[in-house]
């Protein structure tokens, strides 16, 4: 059968669409000018000015803590749900809590936004915790609306692995709870450190939930780029896109390299003990 | 030789294990619990709050807004207002603006799938080995912030913005187009943000095709195109679903995307909601347009989550 070039074009076009905006922010991030669209020469004023910005860099601390917290509870909680979906076949409640985690997923920001902070403000007034809105209120509602995502990859994880492992080992009279962390969790490891790193990006990332869930001083760095872009275009966000867009970069590499190479070994190895 | 071992009192782990087997907190059941608790908590009652509130009386403090229930003279005073819907359906603004968040959503929506579906069938049609790395080209950018996505359109959307400039230089157009603050700008906003959750479930379905059918419809004398449309696509349907609701449904309710890249008149009710609870403080109103979002959002929701279930019950199974 011949096979149409079209869908590669297309697919090539998609590409280009998907990446071009990201080129262009890191291109203008070293122009020396403030107008962003005329060339006018190579500059690192941006990043200059975005290192002196004492407020940006606080914020930044302040979400990198955040999201580290939200990571950290969202992976426990999001592997537990995924197992729940994954491996506990029917239990009591098992459609409502299937409905619970994922619609999260879907579900628009400034609902959820808005049911956390009426849910903060009634707890308060009912049993005064937790006091006041900051840092706290923020990570939980963070790993609420993460675990769910957290909760997919696990799960998808653990539909595709091999069951007759944890059968064994069930089978020689190990608990569950053994089997869970000798046998189940180095397996999906990689799926666990994938769901940590999502939870974290997504809540370094967001600004309508945490503009609902947040109080005086605890400004995230998102409500500092929301704040100076919508009056306009600021030369120093994109020093700080191309910041970003490196860290990711590099983390990617890091990553497809580590894998790379884990497959390079198993692949020896089992050549090895073919051989044998 | 049967030497009796002493019989040893059961230490404090085990008898703290048995209480906690007896009343079910053991295993299975102290797993379910965590999650399960987590979500009730923060994810189910807080909407019962928001129905509460939607139907409360706006007041000057903090909380901004009346008790429900109240002690008056000795009995219960139950205090219900639906001034906050009432609004709703009086306020020309709010009917426009759930009209045109669902335009919007579903022009998105559209343009996502004619531009998705052919990027997912190419790397589902690809070489298996290629089709690792362009599944990540296509995920990466979602790794690199959403907000600063929406900024780099800005700066090229703008009135002297470099696809102005662009289209100008080309001699395309003599004057600039004026699509930064437009709807437009919304329409290629959302549907740049959300492509790749469009491609992902599009491409889950089309790579498990079976492509003997494929083979057997060209043996048979199908055109390719007539393949296409009598094979892959009705089959793909689980996946156009799955991914047309992933992207549809959010989009009703965006509302970084139109403040950013629309104008002050381009209404939807996600900003609606935003405006109400942060620049006029009104809870109860906010509160009210976020469930009436929700009626129209739950037909959806349960769409998603029953294709989401199919999954689920495979790994059950």
């Amino acid at each position: 059968m011949r096979k149409s070039r079209l869908p590669m074009i297309l697919l090539g076009a998609g590409l280009a669409f998907l990446y071009l905006p990201i080129v262009l922010l890191v291109v203008y991030s070293f122009n020396d000018n403030r107008s962003l669209t005329v060339w006018t020469g190579f500059s690192l004023r941006w990043y200059h000015e975005l290192i002196e910005d004492g407020q940006m860099l606080e914020a930044a601390w302040l979400s990198l803590r955040i999201a580290f917290a939200t990571a950290c509870g969202a992976v426990v909680l999001g592997t537990l749900a995924g197992m729940m979906l994954a491996r506990f076949g029917a239990f009591r409640g098992r459609a409502l809590f299937a409905g619970m985690i994922s619609a999260p997923l879907v579900m628009p920001e400034v609902i959820m936004g808005l049911a956390l902070l009426l849910l903060f403000v009634s707890l308060e007034q009912l049993i005064g915790w937790p006091a006041g809105r900051g840092v706290l209120t923020i990570v939980l509602a963070h790993i609420t609306f993460t675990m769910s995502f957290v909760a997919v990859v696990i799960q998808s994880r653990l539909v595709s692995m091999d069951v007759s492992l944890e059968e064994a080992a069930m089978d020689l009279g190990a608990r569950p709870a053994k089997v869970f962390f000798v046998i189940t969790l180095p397996i999906i490891a990689p799926a666990i450190v994938s769901g940590w790193l999502l939870a974290f990006t997504l809540s370094l990332d967001d600004l309508v939930i945490t503009s609902f869930v947040s109080g005086p001083g605890s400004t995230t760095l998102p409500m500092i780029v929301f704040s100076s872009i919508r009056l306009g275009l600021k030369p120093e966000i994109n020093a700080l896109a191309t910041i970003v867009v490196a860290v990711v970069a590099t983390g990617i590499g890091l990553a497809g390299f580590l894998e790379a190479r884990r497959a390079r070994i198993r692949e020896r190895e089992e050549s090895q003990a073919g051989r044998v | 030789m049967a030497a009796h071992l002493p019989v040893r009192p059961p230490s404090l782990k085990q008898r703290a294990l048995a209480v906690t087997r007896r009343l079910g907190l053991t295993g299975r059941g102290g797993v379910i619990l965590g999650p399960y608790a987590w979500l009730v908590l923060f994810f189910l009652v807080p909407f019962l709050i928001v129905l509460k509130i939607s139907v409360a009386e706006p007041a000057v403090g903090i909380p901004p807004f009346t008790k429900l229930i109240e002690w008056v003279d000795g009995g219960l005073d139950l205090k219900i207002r639906f001034s906050g819907f009432q609004a709703l359906f009086e306020d020309d603004l709010y009917i426009l603006a759930y009209l045109n968040s669902l335009k919007i959503a579903f022009v998105s929506t559209l343009c996502c799938l004619l531009i998705g579906y052919p990027m997912a069938y190419a790397i589902a049609t690809a070489p298996e080995k290629r089709r690792g790395p362009l599944l990540m080209l296509i995920i990466l950018p979602f790794w690199t912030s959403f907000l600063i996505r929406v900024y780099a359109w800005m700066s090229i959307l703008k009135d002297e913005g470099l696809l102005n400039n662009l289209l100008l230089s080309l001699g395309i157009i003599h004057e600039p187009l004026k699509i930064l603050y437009t709807d437009w700008a919304v329409y290629i906003g959302i549907t740049y943000s959300y492509l790749p959750f469009m491609i992902l479930p599009l491409y889950a379905t089309l790579e498990k095709l079976d492509h003997t059918l494929l083979e057997a419809a060209a043996d048979l004398g199908a055109r390719p195109w007539k393949a296409f449309l009598t094979i892959t696509l009705p089959l793909s349907l689980p996946g156009i679903i799955a991914g047309s609701l992933l992207v549809f449904i959010p989009a009703v309710g965006e509302f970084v995307i139109p403040s950013l890249l629309g104008g002050s008149d381009t209404l939807m009710i996600g900003r609606e909601l935003w405006n109400l609870f942060f620049n006029s403080r009104d809870w109860p109103s906010a509160s009210a347009v976020a469930i009436a979002l929700l009626a129209f959002l739950v037909g959806p929701i349960m769409i998603f989550q029953h294709f989401q279930g199919r999954d689920q019950d495979k790994g059950a199974a």
